[in-house]
């Protein structure tokens, strides 16, 4: 993939010295399919364990859990700091924010290059797990007081978290200075693109909350290895103390994926409907910053059956119940902008289209689990684990594919093959509703999470073995689609400048792929411009 | 008593449900309300999905292309317009919000106020198994690889609360059957109650991560008539 004009080649010196954000936007996007690959793997083999009864791929049924928990540790682990947070504000943010704003680069390009190699480093050490004996099986929530007994190795976990949330400090200070002080010449605050606002929405919350996660693991840390007490109740710790602070971040966290994946969709949504973001403002400072606003007000839902007191499980359920008030601003919004489109549909619009079904399922099975007394049956069980894989998983992984396909001409130059991408497509949205679907169902019927063991419950079996069946569909999908890129980065079609007729900067001012300083031309803005201004 | 009549009556004005348990002295089984606003739920869901999806579909469909160089005709809004296009949405959402938490926490009440003749059991979590501990001193557990031991063993008619608390790690107590959870923690007593009401075995299983044998953790759950369960604790606490 040649990324840039100025180099003739391939040269490894030049990417791993570069502080070009395009460069390093290519770069996390790397290391973050990496790590979506093994954790995607580690899915398959969960899916397929739990497609019989008794023990499938795990030895026996003494020592089982402990293979079992080391996948699900990675997958969540992976999936979530090693590939969706990086993929979206990493990869997405970097590549395409200063060129939707006009800017040559971003605000400090050596800290955005040291904070590329700090996530590298973090990738490197959650794959770690893979080679030591007692590796982490503590979950990508870690909670005490078993992350402090279990032999596993809780540091690595702690360190993992350590490594990506640091880069993701830095990611944050570096794109809010950038925003604020690198927009083009005339360029105002309701002229951005909503990536650009999911992404500062983003970065806000994560510069607020990331600390609060360092923290909390810091002192799990502490408590395993230095012999404090912060979670230990006989010593005098507080052993929801953790919970609390975990959850301060990581439902925030939640929101730093979902903003930037709702972002990339109003861009895509935009352009093939050639139409402006209905109700602009109304989305951005209703909706956007409506979830920054809420974003910390909420976390106790995640606390609901941990016995903490009533009035604030019931004080959490109406602040947790109100997001649906920015979302809902957020949603109205985004299908609008199909109103009175002339709408078409290439892949990238395939993809966001999928996203507006599982954006509707994902956040309506929200809905019960905000109410505290629905959650008393509903936690802990597949319906759960289904709500957040519609939401979180499968819709933030679709909106990366489809910023992905969307992009894929500006990064590369060449058209993505449609025939092949259509074609996984369609396996990834079978696949995943294949699977996740039928969970929805037996949660319902008290199917608990995280069990490779669920001999008490012989009827969920013929469910499982479907939602194996969806999960290799989703590989097959998976698989047709990174080959898809890689082929087209290789021999695909010339791309011509604008293929979609987009009216954004990075479609109308620069070429693909762009050279350093991305435009030829310095980029001013007149007052009547926006992004989606279609010239009606 | 009377005090207590009139507290509870306070809020009872406005949760229905509370009032009219308190009045009638008869227990709410917290599965019928469970499962009662469940299916108010899934119509409010169901109600809001649809008008989505179907404008989705309809417009996707309609709006389609024609040819390559077209634009869409999307509207521009007025000030007042686009005022009333964040207000009212916001309104309707948040008047469903309301609506769903006022309803959610009448059942909730009913899952946290213990009947008055509800029988005691302690409930202890250990890496990875329970300790069920009767009010007459008797105990019982369940071994997941022997199959061995009765589990909780809880007479038909009588609610039963368990008051439980952890050994080790954090665990957590699910009853899928009867619709409740709660964790229990090291240094910590929770409760929950439950209402068997006939004759039926189901599970508890630990459905709070703790470790190797988390999805081992569980034990049957036996409700049964009243005379087999005096008989049962009466012969538990003979071989203590």
């Amino acid at each position: 993939m040649k990324m840039s004009t100025e180099s003739h080649g391939f040269s490894l010196k030049e990417w791993v010295f570069t502080t070009d954000h395009k460069r390093i936007g290519v770069l996390y996007l790397i290391g973050s399919i990496a790590a979506f690959a093994v954790a995607g793997i580690m899915a398959i083999m969960i899916r397929i364990e739990q497609s019989s009864l008794g023990p499938t791929l795990v030895a026996d049924v003494a020592t089982g859990g402990n293979q079992y928990n080391v996948w699900l540790y990675f997958h969540g682990a992976a999936m979530i700091l090693g590939f969706l947070i990086p993929g979206l504000t990493g990869f997405a943010a970097n590549y395409f924010l200063p060129l939707m704003i006009g800017a040559k680069d971003v605000a400090f390009p050596r800290v955005n290059a040291f904070s590329v190699w700090l996530f590298y480093a973090g990738i490197i050490m959650a794959l770690l797990t893979f080679v030591v004996s007692d590796a982490p099986d503590v979950m990508w929530t870690g909670y005490p007081p078993y992350s402090v007994l279990t032999s596993g190795n809780t540091a690595f976990y702690v360190f993992t978290v350590h490594l990506l949330g640091f880069a993701s400090i830095l990611g944050a200070v570096n794109f809010l200075v950038t925003v604020i002080y690198m927009r083009a010449p005339g360029m105002g605050w309701n002229q951005l693109n909503m990536f650009v606002w999911s992404t500062v929405t983003a970065f806000v919350i994560q510069l607020v909350f990331v600390p609060v996660l360092a923290a909390a693991v810091t002192m799990l840390l502490f408590d395993k290895y230095l012999g404090t007490h912060f979670f230990d109740p006989s010593q005098g710790g507080d052993v929801l103390l953790y919970q609390n602070l975990f959850w301060f971040y990581s439902h925030p966290a939640v929101y730093v994926i979902l903003l930037p994946a709702l972002g990339i969709l109003f861009e895509i949504i935009a352009t093939f409907s050639k139409n402006p973001i209905f109700n602009y403002k109304a989305a951005v400072y209703g909706g956007m910053w409506g979830i920054v606003l809420i974003a910390g007000e909420v976390w106790v839902h995640h606390l609901y059956i941990s016995g903490m007191p009533d009035w604030i499980r019931i004080g959490q359920m109406v602040s947790t119940l109100m997001i649906s008030v920015p979302v809902g601003l957020l949603a109205i919004s985004m299908f609008g902008t199909l109103y009175r489109g002339a709408i078409t549909y290439a892949t990238p619009m395939k993809y966001a289209t999928a996203c507006l079904f599982l954006f509707l399922i994902g956040g309506l099975t929200g809905i019960p689990l905000a109410m505290t007394v629905m959650t008393v049956h509903l936690s802990e069980t597949s319906f759960v684990h289904a709500h957040f894989h519609y939401i979180m998983g499968i819709f933030a992984t679709f909106a990366v594919f489809a910023a992905v396909y969307y992009w894929f001409p500006k990064m590369t130059g060449k058209m993505p093959g449609k025939k092949l991408g259509d074609l996984g497509f369609w396996f990834n949205f079978i696949g995943v509703n294949v699977t996740f679907f039928p969970l929805f169902l037996i949660g319902v019927q008290g199917m608990p999470r995280r069990y490779w063991n669920y001999e008490m419950f012989p009827q969920f079996e013929p469910i499982h073995k479907i939602a194996m069946l969806g999960a290799l569909i989703v590989a097959v999908g998976m698989f047709l689609t990174i080959l898809n890129w890689i082929i087209s980065a290789i021999g695909g079609e010339k791309a011509p400048a604008n293929p979609w007729k987009s009216v954004s900067l990075e479609w109308t001012h620069c070429p693909n792929p762009p050279g350093p300083g991305n435009f030829p031309k310095d980029v001013t803005v007149s007052a009547d411009w926006t992004p989606y201004n279609y010239g009606r | 008593m009377k005090g207590r009549m009139v507290a509870l009556s306070i809020p009872g004005l406005l949760l229905p449900g509370v009032a009219w348990a308190a009045e009638s002295g008869k227990i709410v089984d917290p599965v019928e309300s469970w499962n009662h606003l469940w299916h108010e739920v899934l119509i409010d869901l169901f109600i809001m999905g649809t008008i989505f999806a179907a404008l989705a579909i309809h417009w996707l469909i309609k709006y389609r292309a024609t040819s390559p160089d077209q634009v869409g005709r999307g509207p521009t809004l007025s000030r007042a317009q686009a005022w009333s296009w964040a207000m009212v949405p916001a309104f309707v959402f948040m008047a469903d919000d309301f609506f769903l938490a006022a309803k959610g926490w009448t059942v909730w009440n009913t899952y946290r106020k213990v009947p008055e003749n509800a029988m005691e059991v302690k409930v202890t979590g250990n890496m990875w198994y329970w300790q069920f501990e009767y009010p007459n001193g008797a105990t019982s557990t369940y071994a997941y690889d022997t199959k061995e031991g009765d589990g909780l063993m809880v007479p038909v008619g009588t609610p039963v609360v368990l008051r439980m608390t952890s050994n080790d790690v954090i665990h957590s107590f699910g009853m899928a059957e009867y619709r409740v959870k709660e964790d229990m923690m090291p240094g910590r007593i929770t409760y929950i109650w439950f209402y068997p009401k006939e004759e039926k075995q189901s599970w508890v299983t630990c459905v709070e991560f703790c470790g190797t044998l988390h999805s081992q953790m569980y034990a049957p759950v036996k409700a049964v008539p009243p005379a087999q369960f005096d008989a049962w604790l009466k012969q538990k606490k003979s071989t203590l």
